[in-house]
């Protein structure tokens, strides 16, 4: 059976490449290596990996236990991994007694236009940079680049007081905007466009489509892998963003999740079975996406780093 | 010339012969309109404000007053302040101690999970989980680990007959590996998964014919798989040096830079003095000497890993 789970389990995508079909039979090729019988290399390499797994596991796991506790086991001495009392009371408490439902769509709101956003503003002019030649090209490109090495902490204070000026904190605008800025994901997107072959754009030229055509019904098309990349990339960091929307919104009705529950923590006070549930509630969402899309976040990595290459 | 058809719907006139050279040799200007909507957004947002700031930083300007020209002296006075030399201090330090940790882990975990086909799907989950929380979430959850008595890290250390009382974050001396730990946990599966894309992406037939040859595993991990990763294992090391110096959100919110100011980064600083002193100019100005250390060690990094491929081309 170990045979035949590799070939099943590791469709082209994972290999992070980009030609569906031969990067699919590649490294179906490994196959026959693993075909040597189990020895016992292969156990202790999986009892390792299997302990450093619960290692990593452990954390979320003490904090879940936590959050299904009544708000007295939490601090018990010593420390009791399950509750002897299972519990949704500090959910219910959370959910009832804070705005986490309205941090949670503004979450999804602003992370939504902000990846939308994103995805064409970045792929319209990657599609400038890598398929047409107008004049100065190079120079906004290489601007653009630099443009990457800019820490975002760094226009925390200028960027406020032009929020300030143009009345936007507090605003979903205001949350978003700036995030709109992802040079990096243009650079990806430029090296995955100069990568694609020229005949049916060519062809379609000389059908007298448009430049825009082009780029709508012809190049996004045959960029649908990378594209999904790119969104579910800019979605993950756009939903865990702390430090803008943290300057940017004061008003608990602006916050996104993370923000909210840094605000909600103080008043809780040590009740650790509710920030707990809290955490559990803002990590989820997240947690649900990479298991439906793993292939593509897994793909949306590797483009950011393997994206030099 | 093709100036003048921008604004017509057909490309067909300016195109001209296309029977010649492909479209994408001729001046064209309406790939500029491509680039534009990003443009407004990337000088509206990130050219407009760096520049605004720097204009800010030679001011005495305060959260809404502009204040008035002083020329470099909020940059003198920065270099003079030993709380910036403190807060870069312990921005350095972070970044020593937590590259070489999120590197080296990244990559023995990547290696383990390659080797393991079955199941893959859930290593690859239990070690890039954590990388998909907020910060503030993270923050929460380590919080409550490393409470003492009570916490999971205690607790943890007392099963195995250890009860060494350790002030995770309340020692100075501790806070920062602490901290360090927690980054550790929470990110390490970003370089996890770029390493893993990279072996992946190893031509198997090396491997075969290492096999033929004879050799072992640890001698196709130190002769084949070790020297192939190089150029990811700069990459790694670039990106995660970027993100190290720019750390903020698991310090702020885990010791707010304590105990004392044992483990304040640089962002934190500029953060107080910009957001809770309210000034404005000199948080400017420090947040530029910031910009201008980052950008000497990238370009120095990339002297030494980036330039590479250029010139392979």
């Amino acid at each position: 059976m170990t045979v035949d789970a590799p070939a099943v389990d590791r469709p082209a995508g994972d290999s992070g490449s980009e030609q569906p079909p031969p990067g699919g039979r590649e490294s179906g090729s490994t196959t026959p290596r693993r075909r040597r019988p189990i020895s016992l290399g292969t156990i202790a390499l999986f009892l390792v990996t299997a302990a450093l797994a619960v290692l990593w596991l452990m954390p979320l796991a003490w904090a879940l236990l936590t959050s299904l506790k009544p708000e007295g086991e939490t601090t018990a001495i010593p420390l009791r991994w399950l509750p002897t009392e299972w519990t949704l009371a500090a959910y219910e408490s959370v959910i009832g007694g804070s705005d986490v439902g309205l941090w949670m769509f503004n979450s999804i709101f602003t992370a939504t236009v902000t990846t939308v956003l994103v995805v064409l503003v970045s792929s319209m002019a990657a599609y400038g940079f890598a398929r047409t030649t107008f004049p100065g090209r190079k120079l906004l490109l290489a601007l653009t680049v630099m443009g990457i090495m800019v820490p975002p902490q760094v226009l925390i204070v200028p960027l406020f007081a032009e929020m300030v000026a143009l009345g936007l904190v507090d605003t979903y605008w205001g949350v978003i905007l700036p995030q709109v800025v992802a040079p990096a994901m243009v650079f990806i997107l430029v090296k995955f466009f100069q990568g694609l072959p020229h005949e049916l754009e060519e062809a379609a030229h000389m059908d007298g489509a448009s430049r825009w055509r082009i780029y709508w019904q012809i190049i996004m098309p045959l960029s649908r892998p990378v594209l999904a990349a790119v969104s579910i990339f800019t979605f993950i960091t756009t939903w865990n963003n702390f430090l803008w929307p943290f300057i940017v919104t004061t008003d608990p009705n602006a916050m996104t999740l993370p923000v909210g529950l840094i605000a909600v923590e103080g008043g809780y006070g040590l009740r650790y079975a509710e920030i707990m549930a809290a955490s559990m509630i803002a990590a989820l969402p997240l947690l649900i996406i990479f298991v439906l899309f793993q292939r593509q976040v897994v793909r949306g990595v590797a483009h950011t780093g393997l994206s030099g290459q | 010339m093709a100036v003048r058809s921008v604004a017509r719907p057909s490309r067909r006139d300016s195109s001209g012969s296309p029977a010649h050279g492909t479209p994408r040799r001729r001046r064209d200007w309406t790939g500029l309109l491509f680039v534009l909507p990003f443009l407004a957004f990337f000088v509206a947002f990130l050219v407009w404000p760096l520049l605004a700031g720097l204009g800010t930083a030679t001011t005495s300007a305060g959260l809404s007053n502009p204040g008035e020209f002083v020329g470099l002296d909020n940059f003198v006075d920065a270099l003079r302040d030993p709380d910036v030399w403190t807060s870069l201090g312990n921005t350095l330090w972070f970044t020593l101690l937590s590259t070489p940790l999120l590197v080296l882990v990244g990559l023995v975990l990547a290696l383990l999970v390659h080797q393991l086909t079955p199941g893959r799907w859930f290593w690859r989950l239990s070690f890039f989980a954590p990388f998909l929380l907020p910060s503030s979430v993270v923050a929460l959850i380590f919080v409550w680990i490393f409470q003492p008595d009570f916490g999971m890290a205690d607790g943890m250390l007392a099963a195995i007959g250890l009860n060494p009382n350790i002030g995770w974050l309340s020692d100075p001396s501790m806070a920062m590996f602490s901290i360090v730990l927690t980054t550790t946990w929470w990110t390490v599966g970003f370089n996890f998964l770029l390493y893993l894309a990279a072996l992946q992406s190893i031509p198997q037939e090396f491997y075969e014919a290492a096999a033929i040859d004879g050799a072992d595993g640890w001698r196709r991990l130190w002769s084949i798989t070790l020297p192939l990763l190089g150029r990811t294992t700069g990459l790694v090391v670039v990106l995660q040096l970027l993100a190290s110096l720019k750390v903020f959100d698991q310090i702020y919110l885990m010791t707010s830079g304590g105990p004392g100011d044992a483990t304040i980064p640089v962002i934190q600083y500029v953060y107080e003095i910009g957001f809770t002193n309210f000034r404005i100019g000199y948080a400017s100005a420090i947040s530029y000497l910031f910009f201008a250390l980052v950008l000497v060690i990238a370009l120095v990094q990339l002297r030494l890993f980036g330039n590479r491929k250029e010139s392979g081309r």
